[in-house]
Formats: C-alpha cells, structure tokens, sequence
C-alpha cells in the first residue's frame, strides 16, 4: 500500500554526510537538549549557514485520535490532559466545548469564569516554560530559574485545585469538575499581584541583556504575510504584527467580558516572539484578576450543567470549536454517530501548524540560531504528534 | 570503570586481596552512588517534571544529580514518557553509548507499562522494560519530582549494593531485542 | 461581511454551490464534489477565506469525506468545505498551491487515511515511520500489536 518514495536521506542514518553540492547533512534529535522535546531535524549545512532544515516529526505519534474512538466521551478528557501537557487545561476547554456544542450542553456561568481562571493561569505557566528555555537556548541560564520559579507557584495552585501538578482532568464536559477550594481565591490573587512585577524583572535582565538581544533580534524573521499563508497562529503570529487573538476576534466563554490587549510584535522576529509572551502573561494577571471579581456574583457549587447524563450520547453530526491556547488557536473537531463514543475527534494543534514553519525561517542562518528558531516556536511534541 | 574491573582481578588472586576488595567497593559504590549523573531521556509529560526536578525548589544537583544530555556522561538513564516504536531506536541507541556502569530508571505508567497508552494504540510500546533493564520503577501520570528524587536515593542504595570484582554483566548483548523490527499493521482494503 | 453576506455573495456568483451552502455552529458549511474541490478552495481563497486552518478526514466506510476548514481574518466568518472521496480510489487535489500550511496536513492526512493528494510537493508519511505497513485512523486498520480495550472498562 505504501508507495515507494525517496528519501534525502535514510532514517537511521544519524552520522553527517556530505551531499553533492558538498553539503554537509546534520541530524539534530531526536533526543537533543535543545529541541524542546522529541524533535528530530535534518540540517543542510553550507559552512555554518543553514541551507535546509527539515522538522522530522511523530516520535511521540501515541495515537490519541484513534484511542478516542473506543472511549466514551468523558474518558477522552484525560486523553486531552496529555496532548499538550505544557497546558493541559486548554485541550481539556476545547475537547469540552466540542462535546458541549455537540451535545447542546449548556454551562453555568460560575464555571465559565473558573474556566477562564484556571486557563489563563495555565496560559502564564505555558509561557513562563516558553521564554525560560528561549534565555536558555542563548545561554542565560538564569533566565529559566526565575521563570520556573513562577510556573511552580502556578503548578501549586493547581495542585490545590484538582490534587494534579502537570495532568489536571479539571475541565469536564458541562462544568469544572470541582468548586473553588477555601483560600484559593486568596493565594490567586497574591501570585497575580505578584507575577506582573516579576514579568518587569524579566523583561529587564533577560530582554535587556546584551547578548539576548544579539542572539535573538533578527533572527528568524517572519513577515505576517507568511504567518497568515502557513496558518500561524498565537504568539508566533502575533509577534509578525498579526493581530489575531480569538479570545478578542472570535470570542468564546465569557470573555467579552473583560478588558485585556493583546500585545502585537512588529519584527516578527526570535526577541518579539519571547517577548509578545512576556506581556501576553501580564495580561492574563489582567484578566484573572477581573474573572475572580467577577466570580463573587455567583452562587458558589453551581459549577456542572444540570441534568448532565452520566454517559454522553450525542446526537448524530459533527462540531469543531476552537479556543486560544498558549500556543495559537486549539481546535477540536468531533463527528458523533449516535453512540456513546465519538465516531472520530481530530485536534487541530497550533504547535503542528507553527513547528511547520521552521524550514522557511531557519533558511540562511546559522547552525546555532537554528536552535534559537526553534525555541521561539515554542513547540511542544505531545500536540505536535498527538 | 574497566580499570578497577582489571584491579578487582588481579587483587583476588593475591592472598588477601578479597579485605582490600571491600574496601575499594566501598570506595567505589560511594562515588558512583553519590555522583549518578542522569541521562534525560524525557519525551513527555514527565519530562516537565524531570526539568521540574532539577531547578528552582526541588534542586536535584544535591544529589550530585546532574542532568547531562551526553549519553557518555551519564551513569543513569531516566526515561520520563512514553516511548513509541518511532522512537524505541534512537532510546536504544542512546542507552549503548552510555558508558558501563550503567543503570536505567522508568519514570511514570507510561515508561513502566504504556499506562494511559495501554490499550487500543497502534504507536506505543508498552513499558521501556520491553528493551531496556530497568532498575527502579516510578508509578505515577506524572509522578512527582519527590519520587523521582525517592528513585534516585532507592538506586542509591542499590548501586552501594553491588561490588567491583564480579564487574556488571550488563553488556551490550544483555540488552533485549526491540520488540518489532519488522513493520507491522495488515493496512485496510485498498491494499 | 456576515455569514449570511457571504452567502448571497456565493448564491449570486455560484449558483450551483448555493443549495450546498448552510451554517452550522457559526461556520458555513459547503459541500463540494471532490473534482471541483481545488476551484471552490481557489474561489474561497479569492473570497478573502486567507487563512486554512486544518484538513482532516473522517472514514465513512464507503468513502472517506475530507473536511477543510477555513478562516477569514477579514470577515471574521470560519468556513468548512467538505468534500468524498471513494474508498477504491482516494485521491484529491492538493491545496498546497492556494495555502502552503496544507502541506503538512496533507502529509498527516495521507500518513493516517492513505489519501492521495495530487500536486502535492512532498507527499510522504509524516507522523508514522516511513516503514510502516496500513493507514492507522481508518476503521478497517488491524494490527496484532493492539490490544483492544475491554469494554467493561
């Protein structure tokens, strides 16, 4: 069934070759410290300058798509948990909105704020892991210990939250799965006043630094018209100055609700990608804080939709509902045939979309900016291979 | 460690040898035990809390922990995730070049069994014992960056279980065979 | 531009496609024989729809239908374009000329369903290895090595 094809060069051959153009053909990956998981580029080098890099992607192919259609359509969520384990409340609210536009669901409003509460908190712990590792691919090391110290004051709240530090299972279809515990409200708004302060420290010594900004300005730049045409989406267009955030272009939930910006690059280059997400973190304090001012209007337990069927089924047809992730726009498309299990659910991953872009602009630069491209394209490979 | 394999030989032929023998294990368990350098074989979700490990709060360089992405540094292969047949190579490939004496610990139901990925999925291989020898097995989806730092103190006492005369018999022949060399899968009606 | 612009729009300028044309959960949604696929993706392309944001294929049995889903930054509308292709013979043209973001989908497409996309520039497995035997995600797909989850489970 499988066509014979050609391939530039043999899978298993990790050792460099020379092509005919006298190339040098590097293999980065798959288990390379810089490539942000279980990536695997091949690398035509001319001298130091990259002529072609090739994503070679699916080493953590697990087959959820397929594993979703043998599971009813609550045992999928902790399937979601694991798509993009960097942000796992996101796939759980896209799964979730899917299965509630399929099954006419409608969700109270406490647990619209919650929802947004805890996605915005996951957004800032997802970007707290994305412009760590952007100081870190250039060296400053440092960088990663003051923004991981911030991700693990969200993880904590989490914790509190749903008992799961990385896996939470919290966003159900019809609801959250449990209530706001005692104090939590309290330690949330400490860490938000906190965060914005320490997103300054950040852009200050990481943004400031010298040698950051000679490593990442210019580098890899993508201009917007590219970023629509490759179906970027998140920071990665945002930083090209394409001002598209579906949280304010298509809004879902509650967001209308609130007042936020949403932060727009102009180089679209490695240093705007990092620091759209700096200010993207800031905003999200913005929100949060709005959302639990917001929540105290609502009777406290009303947070599952009533009369919720304990075992899904359905009617026949299909949906596809989207949220922003912190990676770009999250979609899930789900076709239901009357069963209690989906007929088939296909998860449209923004890290897919933007990790495609890394040939066109890691084209002409160096072996070591590479990395830095890479980095700023903040994939993550369990949304990427799914 | 070859060279204190060669020593350990020659000295338990020398009368007496075997008192001086127990000293240089103690020597040498207490060095490899406290220096077990960690390959970070992380292809998942565990790998978030692996890098959790290492940095701000629970800080596993205390340990003489260190994370290296050098197979040839590295005395202990974690591997936090799930392992699929795409990747099952480069894994196994990567253990042979790490250096003897060497030790591996399954991080999470997915490196111990497949765990979540168990049943219906075509991808996975299920439990990197299948290729691998595991020495210390952590339980959790993920576990957290406490029972990977209770994992390495468990390998700790392990290693200073062991003695440099019979030397390690983890060879590159005991590693198994990789559970499908072959391609596998009939295809559909097409064919 | 709304939704319902839009569809007078394509009423007016495609008659043929208008009894196709309907909205479904805030998209349109807009059936196409699978031979006219790439000129209604053209004609989209041309309607401002400038963004693709994913393909994909479900397995009906007889045949697979292929759902793309476009994006209009402009109109703010979103826009499903479905179209079949038979079982014995799938294959369609490829988009990747109007939105090179196809290109990928197209190779996961081709990877899991064994769809062929025709003008594709690299049309090969992407997520599988490149030995693998079968199309995974289609419902007849077996394989020894999975074991099927029990159903008391």
């Amino acid at each position: 069934m499988t066509e014979p094809r050609d391939t530039a060069v043999a899978p298993e051959t990790p050792v460099p070759v020379v092509d005919d153009n006298g190339h040098l053909i590097v293999n980065i990956g798959p288990s390379h410290p810089s490539t942000h998981g279980v990536c695997r580029v091949l690398v035509e080098l001319d001298g130091e300058i990259v002529v072609k890099a090739e994503p070679i992607i699916g080493h953590l192919h697990r087959g959820i798509e397929k594993m979703a259609e043998n599971r009813t359509y609550l045992q999928v969520v902790p399937l979601t948990d694991r798509l993009d384990y960097v942000g796992s409340m996101y796939a759980n609210w896209a799964y979730c909105r899917a299965v509630e536009r399929l099954a006419g669901i409608r969700v109270p409003e406490r647990a619209e704020y919650i929802r947004v509460i805890v996605c915005e908190l996951q957004r800032i712990a997802s970007h707290m892991m994305a412009i760590g590792p952007a100081g870190a691919d250039t060296g400053a090391t440092s960088a990663f210990m003051y923004t991981f110290w911030q991700r693990e004051m969200v993880v904590d709240l989490f914790e509190a939250l749903c008992g799961a530090r990385l896996t939470y299972n919290y966003v159900r279809p019809g609801g959250v799965a449990s209530d706001l515990p005692d104090g939590w409200i309290e330690r949330c708004r400490a860490f938000i006043a906190q965060h914005p302060a320490a997103m300054l420290e950040i852009d200050r010594f990481l943004f400031g630094n010298v040698i950051f900004r000679a490593r990442t300005k210019g580098i890899g730049v993508l201009d917007a018209a590219d970023a629509v045409a490759w179906g970027a989406t998140g920071p990665v267009a945002r930083g090209s100055g394409m001002s598209w955030d579906l949280r304010r272009d298509d809004p879902y939930s509650v967001y209308p609700r609130f007042d936020f910006d949403v932060p727009v690059g102009s180089r679209g280059d490695a240093y705007d990608r990092a620091r759209v997400r700096v200010y993207e973190a800031v905003e999200s304090c913005r929100i949060i804080g709005q959302a639990l001012d917001g929540l105290a209007e609502f009777k406290p337990g009303d947070i599952m939709a009533e009369a919720m069927p304990r075992l899904l089924a359905p009617p026949p047809g299909d949906a596809y509902d989207h949220i922003e992730s912190a990676r770009g726009s999250l979609g899930v498309y789900l076709v239901s045939d009357g069963s209690v299990r989906p007929y088939r659910m296909k998860v449209r991953s923004p890290a897919f979309c933007n990790l495609a872009l890394l040939p066109l602009l890691a084209e002409g630069h160096t072996l070591s900016d590479l990395v830095v491209i890479l980095g700023s394209l903040d994939p993550v490979f369990g949304e990427v291979d799914r | 460690m070859a060279g204190i394999d060669d020593v350990a030989k020659a000295l338990e032929r020398v009368p007496g040898g075997g008192i001086i023998l127990t000293s240089i294990d103690a020597i040498a368990d207490w060095s490899r035990g406290y220096s077990l350098w960690m390959m970070p074989m992380g292809t998942a979700c565990c790998a978030m809390e692996l890098i959790a490990a290492s940095f701000s709060k629970f800080d596993f360089d205390r340990h003489g922990s260190i994370p290296r992405p050098d197979p040839r540094h590295t005395d202990v292969m974690v591997v936090a995730g799930t392992i699929t047949h795409k990747m099952a190579p480069s894994v196994k490939r990567l253990w042979e070049q790490m250096p003897d004496p060497k030790w591996c610990i399954a991080m999470g139901n997915c490196a111990i069994s497949g765990g979540i990925f168990y049943y219906d999925t075509y991808s996975v291989v299920r439990g990197v014992d299948e290729f691998l020898p595991v020495d210390v097995y952590i339980a959790g989806c993920p576990p957290r960056p406490e029972a990977l730092q209770d994992a390495i103190l468990r390998l700790r006492e392990k290693v200073r279980a062991e003695s440099v005369s019979p030397g390690r018999a983890r060879t590159i022949e005991s590693i198994l065979p990789l559970p499908s060399d072959a391609p596998r899968g009939s295809g559909g009606d097409a064919e | 531009m709304n939704l319902n612009e839009l569809r007078e729009h394509l009423c007016a300028t495609y008659p043929d496609l208008c009894p196709l044309f309907s909205v479904e959960f805030g998209d349109g949604v807009m059936q196409v024989a699978s031979s006219g696929l790439h000129s209604a993706a053209a004609d989209m392309k041309a309607l401002g729809f400038d963004m693709l944001g994913m393909v994909t294929a479900v397995d009906f049995g007889e045949d697979f239908e292929l759902i793309y889903r476009l994006r209009s930054r402009e109109m703010r509308v979103g826009m499903i374009v479905r179209t079949r292709v038979p079982r014995g013979n799938p294959s369609v043209a490829s988009v990747t000329d109007l939105w090179p973001a196809a290109n990928w989908h197209e190779r996961e497409v081709y990877d899991l369903f064994g769809i062929t996309f025709e003008g594709h520039p690299d049309l090969r497995r992407i997520l599988l290895p490149d030995d693998w035997v079968g199309h995974p995600l289609r419902k007849d797909y077996e394989d020894p090595g999975v074991i099927r989850r029990p159903d008391y489970l």
